[in-house]
């Protein structure tokens, strides 16, 4: 199946000489949420603004939808909603205005009933007639996802759309997003909330000073990369690890009372067995037992500073 | 084409004005009375005719041209500056829209405005001044003609500008001065011999004189030579305008 983003071989100088992006090469699928993780200054922004026409295109090119995003700027930008990461809104209009105005400038023809559902999906309805410089930093990001969705894209790009939003919208947006996907729009999300990544995304992103390190299945990614953690607290404290342990990866809290036992959630199945078993022949007792599975969140560090190694 | 991408940016930008009605209309009529009560009423009753014109009707033309080019590149410039200072110009960078049709939207609607307003101030002049319009398809031509020109100029001087400063300096440093100087209150014929060579480096000269043939039948330069400077003109701004797109010149990094 023909990708519903295709990013073959893009690079971004931008005028003073800065390499924003470096030869990324990158296909989205329809239907998909793709994360594009990396920290601040990564290039996230860079790269949405240049497959939506907002940043010019060093090298290489962009398919969206099929079109190429620069000789067939109207087929591709048709089929793409952009949310930005500033909150740009003008601020003398009318909610029910400005969304519509969204629509009309992507080519749309009026649709009363179409802007009346994304309002009323967005928990807008009620503000229709306010004026946005009236309402709340919240109420601003829907009006901007609003209009993104005013012309009923195919391809949706949504950067840092949580970006100082309070926990109810962020429960709401990750709802509305899945809805979006299970309609078939192909949603493209950068963030450096891990936690959003993990929530919601197919597929896994990163990127780190221009560069494209790694891309992923989320399931994946986590169970490649993710440990898992268990943690004994004991009954009496310990001098040491004993030593017919010695050769597990364990390791003993600095007061004594807590037994932490590293290993890879795919593989060492038998590995918790053997040691619950080695603990009770040596006589440790123990109050409680905890697993901890590691977050994408600790995948990510370590791989961001594994690269800069 | 896109029609309906053109129609939000003109409906936008028309609902902009009757958000701001009173500066948009009121001001620009107010400030041009003033001129028709001093150098009209006032002072004019004591100047002799120019060209067989009395003294009141003779300025109408050029004080129109004045309210005109202001209006139509303030209302332009700041119809395009605005959304780059709030950001929003984003949407329109990314949508579905040719450099064509943003241009018609925009200068359009800036157009619109100020030849709107330069009919209003027309009809505000009438209270004061009798006159006559020999020629009005013509009168309209210029009125048209001379507003898209300068709105497509006032949308360059908004892509440029970087600040508010920059918006306001043109207007005043350049454009005023060249109302001023171009004939507006004087038929060039009174100027010495060299300030009639230089003045005619003055685009707006041929403006002036264009649109008071229209209005009396007599002007300082050939009709021909009045419309084709103007063409020229509007073409100028077009090139650019398209250049500027072309690369994205302060719009796109």
């Amino acid at each position: 199946m023909q990708p519903d983003i295709s990013i073959q071989q893009v690079s971004k100088i931008y005028e003073g000489g800065f390499h924003a992006l470096k030869n990324i090469n990158l296909d989205i699928q329809k239907g998909e949420i793709f994360a594009l993780l990396g920290p601040n200054g990564a290039g996230k922004t860079t790269l949405i603004s240049m497959i939506c026409g907002i940043v010019n295109i060093s090298e290489g090119r962009v398919l969206a939808a099929g079109h190429d995003v620069i000789k067939d700027y109207r087929g591709a930008r048709k089929a793409i909603g952009l949310v930005p990461q500033e909150l740009s809104t003008d601020s003398f209009e009318k909610v029910w205005n400005t969304v519509s105005f969204s629509r009309g400038l992507f080519g749309k023809p009026p649709n009363p009933a179409h802007i009346e559902k994304v309002l009323k999906d967005l928990s807008l309805w009620d503000k229709r007639n306010n004026r946005i410089m009236s309402l709340s930093g919240g109420m601003k990001r829907r009006v901007m996802i609003a209009k993104a969705l005013s012309h009923e894209p195919q391809i949706l790009f949504l950067d840092e759309p949580t970006a100082g939003v309070d926990v109810e919208l962020r429960k709401d947006m990750w709802a509305m997003v899945r809805k979006l996907r299970d309609n078939g729009v192909t949603i493209i999300l950068t963030t450096h909330y891990i936690e959003e990544a993990e929530e919601m995304a197919d597929r896994i992103g990163v990127i780190r000073d221009g560069e494209i390190i790694l891309v992923e299945d989320k399931e994946r990614l986590m169970a490649k990369l993710g440990n898992k953690e268990l943690r004994l607290h004991l009954q009496h404290p310990l001098a040491s690890v004993p030593e017919s342990l010695r050769d597990e990866p364990l390791e003993l809290s600095v007061n004594g009372y807590e037994l932490v036992y590293t290993f890879d959630a795919q593989r060492e199945q038998a590995g918790v067995a053997r040691l619950l078993r080695h603990l009770g022949e040596q006589g440790i007792d123990f109050r409680d037992i905890q697993t901890r599975e590691s977050s994408l969140e600790d995948i990510f560090v370590d791989l961001v500073n594994e690269n800069k190694s | 084409m896109n029609i309906y991408g053109i129609r939000a940016i003109y409906k936008f930008e028309m609902a902009r004005m009757w958000r701001t009605l009173m500066q948009s209309v009121a001001s620009p009529v107010i400030s041009t009375t003033l001129y028709f009560v001093v150098f009209g009423s006032a002072i004019g009753s004591r100047m002799g005719d120019i060209d067989g014109i009395s003294y009141g009707a003779f300025i109408i033309p050029g004080l129109v041209m004045l309210s005109l080019l202001m209006q139509s590149i303030s209302n332009a410039s700041f119809g395009i500056y605005m959304p780059k200072f709030s950001g929003t110009i984003y949407e329109v960078l990314s949508a579905p829209v040719s450099y064509l049709e943003v241009v018609i939207g925009y200068v359009g609607a800036a157009a619109t405005k100020s030849t709107m307003l330069g009919i209003i101030i027309l009809l505000t002049a009438r209270l004061f001044v009798p006159y006559e319009v020999m020629h009005p398809f013509w009168m309209l031509a210029f009125l048209v003609l001379t507003a898209i020109t300068f709105s497509l100029f006032g949308f360059i001087i908004g892509i440029w500008a970087d600040g508010f400063e920059k918006l306001q300096v043109i207007p005043l440093m350049i454009v005023t001065p060249l109302v001023f100087l171009g004939g507006t209150f004087y038929s060039i014929d009174m100027l010495p011999d060299i300030w009639q060579k230089i003045t005619l480096l003055n685009p707006v000269v041929y403006l002036i004189s264009g649109f008071r043939w229209a209005f009396y039948g007599v002007s300082d330069i050939h009709i021909g030579v009045s419309v084709a400077m103007i063409v020229f003109f509007l073409l100028a701004c077009m090139t650019t305008i398209w250049w500027i797109f072309k690369t994205g010149y302060r719009l796109r990094s």
